[in-house]
């Protein structure tokens, strides 16, 4: 626990100055005859950016646990600003997350019990495009397509024309806006867990156990579905830990694409406004997501195979 | 068997819910509506006329605020808003005197008085406001109410530009007396005069304002206008084919495929503003007139129009865009002629007596370094264009781009660059004294340097003169001095244009009484000027 504040303290620092040293500031970047030098000098002393860096720093965390830290970008106070979207986020990769177990495990399992033939061959091929495709660039290209077929609005979480829809068919669009930034989220870590399923499968069948069991003659289905799939899955479960980086990475890519109103977009336009105190704190945040996912990786790892103990 | 089953039942589902939506989505109703879906990049960031900086609030405070006056149709004079008039007393510390209008309510039912206008102005010059605007008001002496409905500023100096800024947003006393500008909630919900009451703002999605029924030019046709927000242009693109959108800014190369929509029409307009190259005038290099005359020649600026704009620009010849009144139509643009651009180049002792195909002077060859930002594509095209049309006529310059802090920091702001590409958007007022006169060589926005004792004294003379058309004739000589000069080569005004859907039409009275329905036009001061006449009729019928 300690390491992990620890880490979080050094994360902090470093993007502290990674942000403030980077090029340009959240208001000299106006370029307006209309506005002169003098005023400047004053809207930065009115944001504190007068101050040392180190300063700052002190400032920022201040303000952050005082709860009066506010956007440059609208003045707004930044823990709501981040509030009122982390909700949509989590919705977009909790239901990316979801995509991914369901579809990976069967298609992992169901390739490993036919090693070369025809489907796990497709299956590898589809797994290796879906690697390498960016995702940015497949969703502009699903976007397109969908546009052109359907004449459908695909953009943001919900269209905005829909005088005269019933109930349902609310819910249908919601999920269509829904489905398709999830499901271009979802392919990466589809196409890497279901491998990991499939590695995982082909090792425990060769066990010892395995072979003991076939012996002693139990059907091949049930040995395989229920002695193998058991043994192979636990270390799996374990995995969603490390999946929770890429796609916060990915969202902060999806959510601008899609439009989606999430934290990763705010965090994008963030940067590029040098909106030091949102970027700041999304940082902070996003880290302690990660750490917690690392932390919740490692207590599963103990659950999931008695061997590994913690002192 | 159990577990074989029960894997298979996720992805079973997920494609029953994927099919049933794109059922869904495969049969769309499509209904006409009497509102505007409008988008944006951006997010808007204070709803309040006094700190908003960036376009997506302007767009949406000018529904929700009345300034005390604003541009006519043409951007030349003005027209009375929350003023119903005004006068203007000239001398050495002129005064203007707003007459306000009675009865004008505020969204909340109170009434607008020049206490609202005093307390705006208040707010602006307080240096806790984070605000840009107090420039626009420093030459303003004193501001003062003389009764409810009349309010009067005087200047230091005469400033004839002054007047123009007294079109911005004025914000209501009653609610803002007591809050820190700078945070208040009201930045998120504001209350306004405008011809639209505020009703949402879904941050990132949207912003919602339907028609204020009270509003004192009369209710709006229009029952709402919904702002989107959508980050990417080509996205939204697509949300225009989908009918998401109804308008949307049209990028040159889009033009064609655009126009061949049936449910669309597109607008044109030159653009408030021209893109150039600056030469720094510090450097040697630069300092002869004929070698900033020999490059204008030499650079084909309708080839650099027709190949990066696709036609979509004007060429012009001097420091104004060239559709508004202050620019002057006799001075015409330098024409493409490398002959002559050569002969100059000689004039001012640049010749090839080397014969390694590069002027030189002194034993020193013509050789130079052109910048622009990164993040733009025209400016970086016209660069790659430039570079060879100059290399034609002798001329050896690299040509690199930086990100747009950096070029601000290291070589702008520091002065230290031979030449840039560079852009203005300007304000419709002609009043362009912070960018050319010597005074705002050292910390203004002169960062080339053009120091000319005759254009400095127009410059001073157009802001004290307050009639249109004697500031017309001074404009005109600046642009004549400024086009022999050529301390930029001025490159061309990009023209802008919209498409909208064409069920709107504009509501009109008749002369018999009855509305008729005309199409909507283009005006000098933007598509939208006639905003609260719009209408989406039900049926398609229109006359035309």
């Amino acid at each position: 626990m300690l390491q992990m504040f620890i880490t979080l303290i050094g994360i902090s620092i470093l993007s502290w100055v990674i942000i403030t040293t980077a090029p340009g500031g959240p208001i000299s970047l106006t370029m307006d005859p209309k506005v002169s030098p003098k005023i400047i000098e004053q809207m930065m002393k009115n944001y504190d950016l007068d101050k040392p860096i180190y300063q700052q720093y002190f400032l920022w965390i201040k303000k952050l646990f005082t709860g009066k830290l506010y956007s440059f970008k609208d003045g707004r106070p930044v823990l709501e600003k981040i509030w009122e979207r982390i909700g949509n986020t989590l919705l977009l990769n909790v239901v990316a997350m979801v995509i991914i177990f369901s579809l990976a495990i069967p298609l992992g399992v169901f390739s490993a019990r036919r090693q070369y033939s025809l489907m796990d061959r497709l299956t590898t091929f589809g797994v290796f495009l879906g690697l390498s495709i960016p995702g940015f660039w497949l969703a502009y290209l699903i976007i397109l397509g969908t546009v052109h077929l359907f004449g459908y609005p695909v953009l943001g979480m919900r269209s905005f024309v829909t005088e005269g829809f019933n109930p349902a068919e609310i819910v249908l669009d919601r999920i269509w806006h829904l489905l398709l930034p999830a499901l271009i989220m979802a392919i990466h870590g589809l196409a890497g867990l279901s491998r990991y399923t499939r590695s995982s499968m082909l090792e425990v069948i060769r066990q010892d156990y395995i072979r003991t069991a076939k012996a002693k003659g139990v059907p091949e289905e049930t040995v395989y579905y229920k002695h193998g799939l058991r043994n192979a899955l636990l270390p799996i479960v374990t995995l969603f830990g490390f999946l929770i980086p890429g796609l916060i990475g990915g969202s902060i890519i999806m959510e601008s694409v899609f439009a989606w109103p999430g934290i990763g977009r705010l965090a994008y336009q963030a940067v590029l406004a040098r909106d030091y105190p949102v970027v700041m704190t999304i940082n902070t945040i996003t880290a302690v997501l990660v750490l917690l996912g690392n932390f919740i990786a490692d207590l599963l790892y103990g659950v999931a195979d008695p061997r590994i103990r913690y002192q | 068997m159990k577990i074989k089953t029960l894997l298979f039942i996720p992805p079973v589902l997920f494609l029953i819910v994927l099919v049933v939506n794109l059922l869904f989505v495969s049969q769309r109703p499509d209904h006409r509506i009497n509102q505007l879906i409008m988008s944006s990049i951006g997010d808007a960031s204070f709803l309040n006329p006094i700190l908003a900086q960036d376009s997506a609030s302007s767009d949406i405070n000018s529904f929700v605020f009345n300034g005390l006056i604003k541009y006519d149709r043409d951007l030349q004079s003005f027209v009375g808003e929350l003023a119903e008039s005004w006068t203007i007393k000239e001398g050495a510390k002129p005064q203007i005197t707003f007459f306000l209008r009675k009865g004008v309510l505020w969204h909340d039912g109170k009434e607008f008085t020049a206490e609202d206008v005093k307390f705006t102005y208040d707010k602006i010059m307080d240096e806790k406001t984070n605000t840009v605007r107090r420039s626009d008001y420093e030459l303003v002496e004193r501001a003062e109410v003389l009764d409810p409905y009349t309010f009067r500023v005087t200047y230091k100096q005469p400033f004839s530009p002054g007047l123009g800024t007294w079109g911005m947003g004025i914000i209501p006393k009653h609610l803002l007396e007591k809050e820190d500008i700078n945070t208040t909630p009201f930045n998120r919900k504001p209350i306004g005069t405008g011809p639209f009451r505020f009703v949402e703002w879904v941050t990132d999605e949207k912003i919602v304002v339907e028609a204020n029924p009270t509003y004192f030019q009369g209710r709006p046709i229009l029952d709402r206008i919904i702002y989107r927000i959508i980050p990417e242009v080509s996205l939204s693109e697509m949300e225009l084919l989908t009918k998401g959108i109804d308008s949307y800014g049209v990028s040159p190369h889009q033009f064609r495929r655009m126009n061949e929509i049936d449910f669309l029409k597109i607008y044109s307009q030159p653009a408030l503003g021209y893109t150039y190259i600056g030469y720094n005038l510090k450097n040697p290099l630069f300092q002869d007139r004929r070698v900033r005359q020999a490059f204008t020649h030499a650079i084909n600026r309708e080839e650099i129009v027709q190949y990066v704009l696709y036609g979509f620009g004007k060429v012009i010849s001097g420091p104004f865009p060239s559709h508004l009144w202050y620019y002057n139509p006799n001075v015409k643009p330098f024409p493409y002629d490398p002959q002559k651009a050569k002969a100059l180049m000689a004039e001012a002792g640049w010749k090839d007596t080397d014969g390694d195909g590069i002027l030189d002077k002194d034993g020193q060859p013509f050789r130079f370094k052109l910048i622009t930002n990164s993040g733009n594509d025209v400016r970086r095209d016209v660069g790659v264009l430039v570079q060879r049309q100059l290399r034609e006529l002798g001329v050896d310059l690299t040509f690199e781009v930086y990100e747009w802090s950096v070029f601000l920091k290291n070589f702008i702001n520091a002065r230290h660059f031979d030449a840039c590409i560079l852009g203005w958007g300007l304000s419709p007022d002609p009043d362009d004294y912070q960018i050319w006169h010597s005074s705002q060589i050292e910390k203004g926005f002169n960062f080339i340097s053009y120091k000319n004792p005759e254009v400095d004294r127009l410059w001073e003379e157009g802001r004290k003169e307050y009639h249109v058309e004697k500031r017309k004739q001074i404009y005109w000589r600046i642009h004549e001095l400024m086009a022999e000069d050529q301390p930029y080569t001025f490159l061309f005004s990009p023209v802008g244009m919209s498409a909208l859907q064409n069920k709107f039409v504009l509501v009109e009275d008749g002369p018999a009484g009855q509305k008729i329905h005309r199409p909507i036009k283009m005006e000098k001061a933007g598509l939208m000027y006639d905003l609260i006449r719009w209408y989406v009729p039900t049926q398609r019928v229109m006359e035309k």
